[in-house]
């Protein structure tokens, strides 16, 4: 029998093979059968060749669609979602058996997703920042490179005949041209109605290059000198619902403009988000006596110039052209190499600062500074996931096991696992999101952002979703590739090891995690320390109790002395005074001082401030030597009260007495003062002069009697104000405020950075926490044995808790000295910084390893305090 | 003929089944078809057929026939279904109504 079975003919085995390969397996037998059957009896009638070719062509006649995916409803299968189904039931109970676990897991992953959202919100909120103009990617603002000093300043300020020189000479390269004034405050009144609004003065292209929205009347009407264009906020808050079309404003309380159209707000993620309404040009060249004399001064370099470059031509190539303009039509001022050029409108927010002619950092650096730390901080929060998924996994091996007995094959068990992980991955997803949605207001508020939430932005979810699939793809990867690929036999007798380095992956994501955060802890911890540097530097002037009021109405200027008299005697103030800027800044310089002993090479650039009697005592400014003005001295209208830098910046070592040359006038130095911080906190002081100019007077300063309460004394303040100012509301700053503006940004820096590494500690934590919980699990027999045998509790807590603490010892090795190099080189943009102390580092290392310590040790102590019985007692 | 199409080849196979009733399956089904039509036909063919008459109901399937041939395995057994043997009726009487309505001039 074995005989003829050997001999017996045998059709070609390749083609049996190609059957099974494509046929359905429930099909393979039938088939398989009915082609033997056939070989067979073919072998007797027509010979073993023919039979043969026959029987192949029976193969390849078979490879037909339709039998190729016949479905049987005999044959028992259930269907694919039925599976599913219970793949996704069995998930649950999963989770569901493992409650710490699924939390610790779900909880980590949608707290990365969501600083990761948050972030990504931010990030496109900035990118997308001054874009929903319509022409924005042709627009431009006119700049120039001077070079002073050896020193190449760039400045977005323009002399005023560069505009008429543009028109002239290259009208061809532009669309519109217009000139600006700055923003600022203006007083407007209709009827009794009074608001104080931002606003610019604009030339009549303004509108049109910006294409505001009109919701009435027309864009070009500003060539009128009488006409205004009102957002439709300042419309509706002086007219209510009324019509504003050809009602009369009245501005600052002196002129009148017909209201021309309104036109819909300005959105809040552009330049010109402040600006209000828009008033002609015109006025602003009426109004102020200045401006009208620059229309033909090169050497003052004040306004702001807006174009819109033509279709047919690139920034690149006007550039080329506009160049040299200054030079060319001012000789006197080619000595500065001034260079022209544009700064096209997609660049302003992001790329605003020159050094030395070249643009450095400005605003991207913290677009990719927060990308980068909420890649980071997704990415721990998906390590963490990961690595909990993994180290659960390996005990399921059993289950695997069994699972693989009783029929399931491996592609089953593949889709189990992804199904677990995807699931999990899916419910942080859904969580994340509805912690976004909470969270949103707060950001917003914290990061000065009017963010919306794109619900309709369909690339987001996209991302959003496939982001959420890899995640859980990835996790599901270990357990589902490697467990799966277990054999049952050795799972179930227990015979399966992890190898020597099973651990190996697991650690190396664990010192990944940890230097990360330890770098954004030592990072967060240099900027707050360098946020209180600069609020520990001497500010030079006494801010309590000091504020100050816009001169903005011919009333205030009329009656100031009649003003100064009624608040001097109300009690109310200690000094009250006047000066030409803000306390808290220097609002204008020049370059034509002299002095002897001045270097010919050495501009003579200060800033000048011109104040009243009084003025020193108001703000409460230290003389260093000398004396303060004096209504005395009638010679003090030639004098000079210098601060320390100036006299530094003159290189007299004793100033007093000195003569200084202005403006073809002699001006002697009478006193010296210590610093006042009037630009950044973070930057140098910029040597300035102090003069008595009455008629510069754009402030009023008011130091308020410190033994009164001070919002009573603003209230009665009003009062007096409303007297000699009728038509303007009152409206005042207090300097302190206006000091701590200048940290807003650093300080901004500061909140979000400790936000986001404290977040990143936290999920660190969580992970870790997690793992040693799974670790004790582990060896909860081992710790057992190690106890009846008479190990301490401390022991196996330092058993438990040693690999922890020198990961994260190696993680600080690691986060050391990449913290180093990147916080030195964000140090080096401020001129006033602190020192990276070794006191920081300490402070991170030790701080990072007292956390790991208390979040292993929660764990290790309750696996070394279990009662051995226990655990032994099971087998 | 209403109904169902029933094309020349689906035909055949439905005869073929008819006749080795009880014992109707891919193999025997071609063997029957080649014997009685002295033509190769192929397994695939067949295969296709049988489906596309099933899903038409004119017959049905079950597992039966255990033959030591086979290892022991039980193959599927065609069987002709009502609807089936109406269909072969009715290709039969319009044929053979049509054989009787041909004129006698026609074979001269």
């Amino acid at each position: 029998m074995k005989q003829t079975q050997r001999n017996r003919p045998i059709p070609p085995v390749w083609a049996t093979l190609l059957l099974r390969l494509l046929c359905d397996a429930y099909l393979i037998n039938e088939l398989e059968d009915d082609l033997n059957q056939l070989f067979e009896q073919r072998v007797k009638s027509v010979g073993l060749r023919k039979a043969r070719l026959r029987y192949i062509h029976d193969v390849l006649s078979l490879m037909r669609p339709s039998l190729l995916k016949v479905k049987s409803n005999s044959y028992p299968n259930l269907g694919y979602t039925g599976m599913l189904k219970n793949y996704i039931k069995i998930a649950f109970r999963n989770l569901a058996k493992n409650r710490t676990y699924s939390a610790i897991n779900i909880f980590g992953l949608s707290v990365g997703m969501t600083t990761a959202i948050l972030i990504g919100l931010w990030v496109w909120d900035e990118v997308s920042y001054n874009k929903s103009h319509q022409h924005y990617d042709r627009i431009a603002r006119v700049m120039q490179h001077q070079t002073y000093n050896g020193v190449t300043n760039t400045t977005l300020a323009t002399p005023l005949p560069m505009r008429a020189a543009l028109q002239n000479e290259h009208a061809n390269d532009f669309t519109y041209i217009a000139s600006s004034s700055w923003t600022r405050d203006y007083v407007l009144s209709f009827g009794d109605k009074k608001i104080s609004r931002k606003g610019n003065c604009v030339e009549p292209d303004f509108p049109l290059m910006f294409s505001l929205k009109m919701l009435r009347g027309t864009a070009n009407s500003l060539a009128s000198p009488t006409s205004a264009l009102l957002s439709e906020s300042v419309a509706r808050a002086l007219f209510g619902d009324d019509d504003p079309i050809d009602k009369i404003i009245r501005v600052d309380n002196k002129r009148h403009f017909k209201v021309a159209g309104v036109y819909e707000d300005l959105p809040n993620s552009t330049e010109f988000r402040d600006v209000s309404f828009l008033l002609p040009w015109h006025f602003f060249l009426e109004e102020e006596a200045w401006v009208k004399r620059s229309e033909t001064n090169w050497g003052n370099n004040s306004f702001l110039l807006l174009v819109q470059i033509a279709p047919n031509t690139s920034f690149e190539q006007v550039n080329g052209k506009i160049a040299n303009i200054k030079a060319r039509h001012a000789k006197e001022e080619a000595r500065f190499n001034p260079k022209a050029f544009l700064h096209p409108m997609s660049r302003w927010h992001l790329y605003s600062e020159w050094e030395n002619g070249r643009p450095v950092r400005g605003r991207i650096q913290y677009v990719w500074l927060f990308g980068v730390i909420g890649a980071f901080v997704l990415l721990l929060a998906c390590i963490n996931f990961m690595n909990l998924a993994t180290a659960r996994s390996q005990k399921r091996a059993k289950e695997v096991g069994v699972r693989k007995v009783v029929g399931s094959r491996q592609s089953q068990l593949i889709t189990q696992f992804f199904c677990e992980s995807v699931l999990m991955a899916a419910i942080a997803f859904i969580l994340a999101f509805s912690l976004v949605q909470i969270l949103l207001p707060l950001f917003n508020r914290l990061a000065d952002k009017q963010i919306v939430f794109p619900w309709y932005n369909v690339q987001g979810w996209l991302l959003g979703v496939g982001f959420t699939l890899v995640t859980g793809l990835l996790a599901g990867s270990y357990p589902a590739l490697y467990l799966s690929g277990f054999r049952p036999i050795s799972v179930l007798k227990g015979t399966l090891r992890a190898g020597r380095f099973a651990a190996l992956p697991r650690q190396t994501l664990v010192v990944f995690q940890f230097t990360v955060s330890v770098t954004l802890v030592i990072g967060t911890l240099v900027v707050l320390r360098q946020i209180r540097h600069a609020k520990d530097r001497p500010v030079g002037f006494d801010r309590s109790g000091l504020l100050s009021v816009a001169i903005n109405t011919d009333d205030l200027q009329n009656n100031a002395d009649a003003l100064f008299q009624d608040l001097r005697q109300s009690g109310l103030v200690m000094h009250v005074s006047k000066s030409s800027s803000p306390t808290t800044e220097v609002w204008s310089s020049d370059a034509s001082f002299s002095w002897p002993g001045k270097d010919p090479g050495q501009l003579g650039d200060l800033g000048t401030v011109g104040v009243t009697h009084g003025y020193g005592k108001t703000v409460g400014w230290q003389l260093k030597r000398g004396r303060d003005f004096s209504p005395g001295f009638s010679t003090d209208h030639h004098g000079m009260v210098i601060n320390e830098s100036a006299a530094k910046f003159m290189g007299l070592k004793d100033a007093v007495g000195k003569r200084v040359d202005w403006n073809s006038e002699h001006y002697t130095i009478i006193g010296v003062i210590s610093d006042v911080i009037t630009g950044s906190p973070f930057m140098p002081i910029q040597p300035t002069v102090f003069m008595l100019k009455e008629d510069w007077a754009s402030f009023i300063h008011i130091r308020l009697n410190p033994a009164l309460n001070s919002r009573q004394a603003v209230g009665r303040l009003e009062g007096i104000f409303k007297k000699h100012n009728p038509g303007s509301p009152f409206e005042y700053k207090f300097a302190s405020l206006e000091y701590d503006l200048k940290f807003s940004a650093e300080e901004r820096i500061g909140t979000l950075s400790a936000l986001f590494s404290s977040l990143a500690i936290f999920i660190s934590c969580l992970g870790l926490f997690g793992l040693t919980l799974f670790l004790a699990e582990q060896r909860q027999k081992e710790i057992g044995i190690r106890k009846v045998l008479g190990a301490s509790i401390i022991s196996i807590w330092s058993m438990l808790s040693r690999d922890f603490v020198v990961l994260t010892a190696i993680s600080c090795l690691i986060a050391i000295p990449i913290a180093f190099i990147i916080m030195r080189d964000w140090l080096e943009q401020y001129t006033y910084r602190t020192t990276l102390s070794w006191s920081i580092f300490a402070a991170a290392i030790l701080g990072a390893l007292v956390v790991t310590l208390i979040t292993v040790s929660f764990q290790a102590m309750k696996a070394s305090l279990l009662n051995p019985v226990k655990t032994l007692h099971d087998n | 003929m209403k109904g169902t199409y029933l094309g020349e080849f689906e035909e055949v196979v439905l005869l073929a089944v008819a006749i080795r009733t009880g014992d109707a399956y891919g193999a025997t089904v071609v063997d029957e078809i080649e014997q009685q039509m002295g033509r190769t036909v192929s397994l695939g063919s067949v295969h296709t057929a049988l489906h596309r008459l099933q899903e038409k109901g004119l017959v049905k399937s079950e597992f039966g026939g255990v033959t030591g041939e086979r290892g022991g395995r039980s193959k599927r057994l065609y069987i002709v279904t009502m609807p089936g043997r109406r269909a072969l009726e009715d290709i039969r009487q319009i044929r053979n109504q049509m054989w009787e309505t041909i004129p006698e001039m026609a074979w001269s």
